[in-house]
């Protein structure tokens, strides 16, 4: 499902990433043959929701788990900087300690870093607060210049702005986008699409498996048919390709086997309107769903 | 006055010398669903909480319904809160029951078909999508007039989102006023106005479009953005990586052109995101309150 080659493929350095991963727990696929190129220099965001397999993929990637099937391409461990999902910080420990026990595990020398870091992410003040005192937005900051401290090759970040304030998530990501300036791949999963469409690349997960991959425009350009926006609720047929959004109705008309889309829009007309990542990404959902629910008829 | 479901007039409320909220003033009428938004600590949760009859107001007045909150008044209310509030050692249908037992309702109605293979099993076992509808169905329940939701679509995939607004929507539409946070800004557009709170005060309201009104953005589009977006950093601005693009909320792009220096680079303006007017209000004049 992945879209054509372009631009954004890597034409110098390395990768990181998975070729075909599968993880398993137990009976369930956690992931089901994933594969997700990280590029230095550029942030690859993963997208979905509460158990799609978000956080099984950024463990393998940062060395916390290991494949059941196919290939995981990964610095050596002091390459790499991973935060977990949650925090990743030491709750007893104040914001300078924390780094400080960073910079000494990954032997970081000098305080220099740490002190930028620390004003680039606004806890200058906070330096001698418990990290457990910290509000939501700042422990995710904390956590996030801990992770890139030591100038990672490979940069895997869980969630990072998760529960975190529109403003907070403004200045998150701009630490995130410093550490790939300074020449890191990055890893990130988010369940905030517009966060998703700033990305480099981009790879949905549902269940494990792969929804949609690609940069954001291959992905909204390779959805199969068309969008159309209309005031009220449809009926019939069309109401299982609708959702809601914008207190509007978003139709998806998919295109016929043996052309493009129809010109014509849903029974009750409307007026087409132009995709975005998040109508791609909810359109992936619905065939999915929509082909589930035909096989078990 | 009729069709107003709640309001507050002047609340205020103090933890000893930090004010968590202050001085503010909002009504929610029937069929309107009012979006608050506001960065962590903007007292968002505190204000819902003295809605709610939880937490006493330090000064002013919260009306429910026309009177003062009470037990009479929680009975009209459907809330869920952003730990989602369920009983983790319960099944989801004993949780219904509960809930049911407690505000007098039906037990069955309203329960989707689709949370039928759940019932049985412990709500700390399921997943959390499934949890957030089993809150959504025990806070709707009982035919709340007013619904207060915070937070309510955290974590959730596009797909299930949009779902819990078609929830949301159809409960507007059958005539219950809606108050819900929430951190996603492309979410303000179900809305039919917002209210931004930023250091215990309302900073703005109005409907999406007045709030982001004409703000623009200054755009830096080069393509050496990595040491573009060193020389703005090295001066204080917070740049957005958007593609290949840097957007830098709150600054004139003169500034922009100067912290680029020798750098080459298209310095323009765009019309500006909602999360943009959002950044430079709470974050530059969040002491300037609207009224």
């Amino acid at each position: 499902m992945s879209g054509p080659t372009s631009s954004a493929e890597p034409v110098r350095g390395d990768w990181w990433g998975t070729d075909a991963v599968s993880v398993g727990y137990g009976k369930v696929p956690a992931l089901d043959r994933v594969t997700f190129r990280v590029v230095p220099g550029q942030v690859s965001v993963v997208v979905g929701g509460d158990g799609a397999g978000r956080t099984t993929l950024l463990r393998c990637l940062a060395g916390a788990l290991s494949a059941s099937q196919g290939e995981i391409r990964r610095p050596a461990a002091s390459q790499i900087g991973y935060l977990p999902a949650g925090s990743g910080t030491y709750p007893d420990l104040t914001v300078a300690e924390n780094l400080a026990f960073r910079a000494a595990v990954y032997g970081v020398r000098g305080a220099g870093r740490s002190a930028e870091y620390l004003e680039r992410a606004g806890l200058g003040a906070a330096r001698d607060r418990p990290a457990g005192q910290l509000s939501g937005g700042m422990r995710q900051k904390l956590g996030v210049i801990a992770a890139m401290l030591h100038q990672p090759a490979l940069l895997v970040l869980d969630e990072p702005t998760t529960g975190v304030d529109p403003v907070s998530r403004v200045e998150l990501w701009s630490l995130i986008a410093r550490a790939a300036a300074e020449g890191a791949a990055v890893a990130a999963s988010t369940s905030y699409l517009d966060e998703a469409q700033r990305a480099s690349r981009v790879l949905a997960l549902d269940g494990g498996r792969e929804l949609a991959a690609g940069t954001p425009e291959q992905i909204v350009a390779a959805i199969p048919g068309t969008v159309w926006v209309m005031d009220a609720r449809p009926a019939g047929d069309e109401a299982r390709r609708a959702w809601r959004r914008n207190a509007r109705w978003r139709v998806w008309v998919p295109a016929t086997p043996d052309g493009p889309a129809t010109a014509d829009g849903p029974a009750d007309r409307g007026e087409p309107v132009q995709p975005d990542l998040q109508d791609a990404v909810t359109i992936a959902s619905l065939a999915r769903e929509l082909a589930t629910a035909g096989d078990r008829r | 006055m009729s069709g107003v479901l709640a309001e507050c007039a002047g609340v205020t409320r103090t933890f000893g010398r930090f004010v968590a909220v202050d001085r503010v003033d909002l009504r929610l009428h029937s069929g309107e669903v009012v979006g608050l938004l506001g960065a962590n600590g903007a007292g968002k949760t505190t204000l819902l909480r003295m809605l709610l009859g939880l937490l006493p107001v330090s000064a002013g007045e919260v009306r429910l319904f026309g009177e003062p909150p009470s037990r009479g008044t929680r009975r009209r209310i459907g809330y869920v809160p952003q730990s989602l509030g369920l009983y983790d050692d319960l099944t989801a249908a004993e949780n219904l029951d509960f809930s049911a037992a407690v505000f007098g309702g039906d037990t069955s109605r309203g329960r989707p078909a689709a949370l039928d293979p759940f019932g049985g099993i412990l709500v700390g076992a399921l997943p959390l999508g499934v949890q957030r509808r089993v809150a959504f169905t025990e806070a709707l329940a009982h035919r709340p007039d007013l619904l207060i939701l915070d937070e309510p679509t955290s974590g959730v995939d596009p797909l299930a989102r949009a779902r819990l607004w078609e929830t949301i929507g159809d409960a507007a539409a059958a005539g219950a006023g809606v108050l819900v946070t929430t951190h996603y800004m492309d979410e303000a557009g179900e809305c039919s106005r917002l209210v931004i709170m930023a250091g215990g005060r309302v900073v703005a309201r109005g409907t999406a479009a007045e709030i982001t009104g004409d703000h623009q953005v200054t755009v830096v589009e080069t393509d050496d953005w990595a040491r573009a977006f060193g020389a703005l950093e090295a001066v204080g601005l917070v740049a957005a990586l958007a593609g290949r693009a840097l957007r830098v909320p709150g600054a004139h792009a003169d500034d922009v052109r100067r912290a680029l220096g020798g750098i080459e680079a298209r310095v323009s303006l765009a019309p500006g995101t909602l999360e943009e007017r959002f950044f430079q209000l709470t974050s530059t004049s969040a002491t300037e309150a609207v009224g």
